[in-house]
């Protein structure tokens, strides 16, 4: 783990997504460290409260903030130098100050979340096609997969779905020359050098190797995602069996 | 007290003002695709102005009401009527029990809104009573309504039940009561004029090609016919950048004008994913947004570019418009 001694060095740049939201950007592409400071800015954002703000969203490199314009001017009328300014403009200044004041340290701590698949055979189709493509056994695709450690960039694209980093080139495999018209929930998959996991069915031309009998999306709990942008993620295989077992345990 | 689905028409679903705070969770917003007739339609009832009502696409449906009720109807017409009586929009109208709501033919617009006093009895998934189709979730059992549905409706409370009193002591002999005034109507866009609709420059603006730029802001494009709740996919001519550009995911938000590599510009709109990848090149002002929910598939539009602060403005001037307009309609009640 990188320790850092110093202030965060955190810059961005406030950029205005129409009239109602703000995007932070603090370049620096899809990367760990520019990861956590996302990280470490969201963290903020969670404990403290930004008057006019409605909710946030991450994504690999910026956070965007959704206000509303109306609250952000009445609620902060005492910045008397900012009074005739755009809401834009008086959020920018108070999100720029967040991010300067962000400290070595913050958005370092993550959780580890481990995830069963049942690997192959009718809930993993394409995992023979991976394994022939990358030129390995279907064991060695299974193995390769499991062994990773993966970091939660965001989540987005549908409700619980996880952006994963961290994925071993050996078993980087293209597209599906035809999507599937329904791909169904738990399904874990490969895309060129992306894996993740469905939390409901959608249509998608991923490559499937197996079903996780977990459910990612769960919109009658507190945190409907069971993932969080910032968590570490295992996959270790478990057997049809196993897979059939933790499905009727959870009923 | 309830309401009983006839014919449930093409897309009709219970929808509030969205789900919020849980983007970052990956699920989106949902809500009314016009919000300003979703508000005026429940502060005529006189419930919170963000309550949950029906929305009705294109083709409505045929409702059984199964008690005396006061509702309101806003948005697109789709020429409703009450046993085969025009029933006029825009105002509160207390329709007795028996009495069957149908809606026809779209005269205007292509989504209406049906508010009744009270609120309809729907249980809050994620904070709102939006219907998250693609997630089945929220709203009427998560899905759009079917024949034979049955819709409990709450006993008005408050300023609700004091204006079904006030049409009660009327005591009138016909199946429907309407008020004598109407609120807040709006100019819906006629079948197929063309609509201006004012947009600020997006993030990815200054990438594109000098003649795109201008071709976004003086051609018309065509909203095609694979437009829905999600976004408005336009066809005209295609609008290019000067060269390739690397981009992450990121957010988007309610109005964002994303260009694909085809060129086709869509326009994100209430059921719209979280975050996307595309460059965007503009945003819809928050007040155009309503118009546009209103423009049907096939017809067309033209953007006129309007600075940030305007669009702060307008904003500012239209919630301030609907504040005045919910004491105005406390007082014909008075």
């Amino acid at each position: 783990m990188h320790l850092m001694t110093s202030n965060m060095e955190c810059s961005a740049m406030m950029l205005p997504l129409g009239e109602s939201a703000v995007l932070v950007e603090f370049g620096g592409g899809i990367h760990p460290d520019t990861h956590r400071k996302v990280k470490a800015f969201t963290e903020y954002l969670d404990r403290h409260s930004v008057p006019g703000m409605m909710e946030y969203v991450s994504a690999f490199s910026s956070v965007t903030v959704f206000y509303d314009s109306l609250m952000v001017k009445q609620l902060h009328q005492d910045h008397v130098e900012l009074k005739e300014e755009p809401s834009y403009r008086i959020i920018s200044v108070i999100l720029q100050k967040i991010v300067t004041e962000l400290r070595a340290g913050d958005g370092q701590k993550s959780r580890v979340v481990e995830i069963p698949v049942c690997y192959g055979g009718e809930l993993g189709p394409d995992l023979a096609y991976v394994a022939e493509y990358n030129k390995l056994t279907i064991d060695e695709v299974i193995e390769i997969h499991s062994k990773g450690d993966y970091l939660v960039y965001m989540i987005g694209f549908a409700p619980g779905f996880p952006y994963l980093g961290g994925m071993s080139e050996k078993i980087s495999t293209p597209r599906r020359q035809s999507p599937r018209m329904s791909i169904s929930a738990g399904s874990v998959g490969i895309a060129g050098m992306q894996t993740g996991v469905y939390p409901i069915p959608t249509p998608g031309g991923w490559q499937l190797i197996g079903r996780t009998p977990l459910e990612l999306f769960c919109p009658n709990e507190n945190s409907p995602s069971l993932l969080q942008a910032g968590d570490r993620i295992r996959f270790y295989p478990i057997s049809p069996q196993e897979y059939e077992e933790y499905k009727r345990e959870r009923i | 007290m309830s309401i009983k689905v006839l014919q449930p028409g093409l897309l009709t679903s219970m929808q509030d003002l969205g789900r919020y705070g849980y983007q970052k969770h990956g699920v989106i917003v949902s809500g009314a695709m016009d919000t300003y007739s979703l508000r005026i339609a429940n502060l005529l009832v006189g419930n919170q102005e963000g309550e949950g009502a029906l929305e009705m696409a294109l083709l409505g449906p045929s409702l059984q009401i199964e008690k005396d009720s006061l509702l309101a109807i806003t948005g697109g017409n789709l020429s409703p009527t009450v046993n085969g009586k025009t029933v006029p929009m825009w105002r509160p109208v207390y329709i007795k029990k028996g009495s069957v709501l149908q809606f026809g033919a779209c005269k205007s617009g292509c989504r209406s809104y049906l508010a009744i006093a009270g609120g309809y009895d729907i249980l809050e998934v994620m904070g709102s009573k939006s219907t998250y189709l693609r997630a089945g979730i929220g709203g009427f059992q998560g899905r759009a309504l079917q024949r034979g549905d049955v819709l409990e409706v709450k006993s008005p409370e408050g300023a609700s039940l004091e204006r079904v009193e006030y049409f009660k002591r009327k005591k009138s002999p016909e199946s429907f009561v309407p008020a004598s005034w109407y609120a807040g109507r709006k100019p819906i866009p006629q079948t197929l004029c063309l609509t201006t609709i004012r947009i600020t420059r997006g993030l990815q603006f200054k990438y594109f090609t000098s003649e795109s730029k201008s071709q976004l802001l003086n051609d018309s494009f065509q909203v095609a016919t694979q437009s829905d709740r999600m976004g408005y996919r336009l066809s005209g001519v295609t609008l290019q950048l000067e060269e390739p550009l690397e981009m992450i995911s990121e957010a988007v938000a309610l109005g964002t004008i994303q260009v694909p590599p085809d060129g086709n510009p869509i326009i994100l709109l209430a059921d719209r994913q979280t975050v996307g990848g595309y460059p965007k090149i503009g945003q819809v002002a928050l007040v155009d947004v309503p118009i546009l929910a209103q423009v049907r598939p096939g017809a067309a539009i033209r953007f006129q570019e309007i600075e940030l602060e305007e669009a702060e403005r307008l904003y500012i001037a239209r919630e301030n418009y609907i504040q005045e307009l919910e004491t105005a309609i406390r007082l014909k009640f008075l």
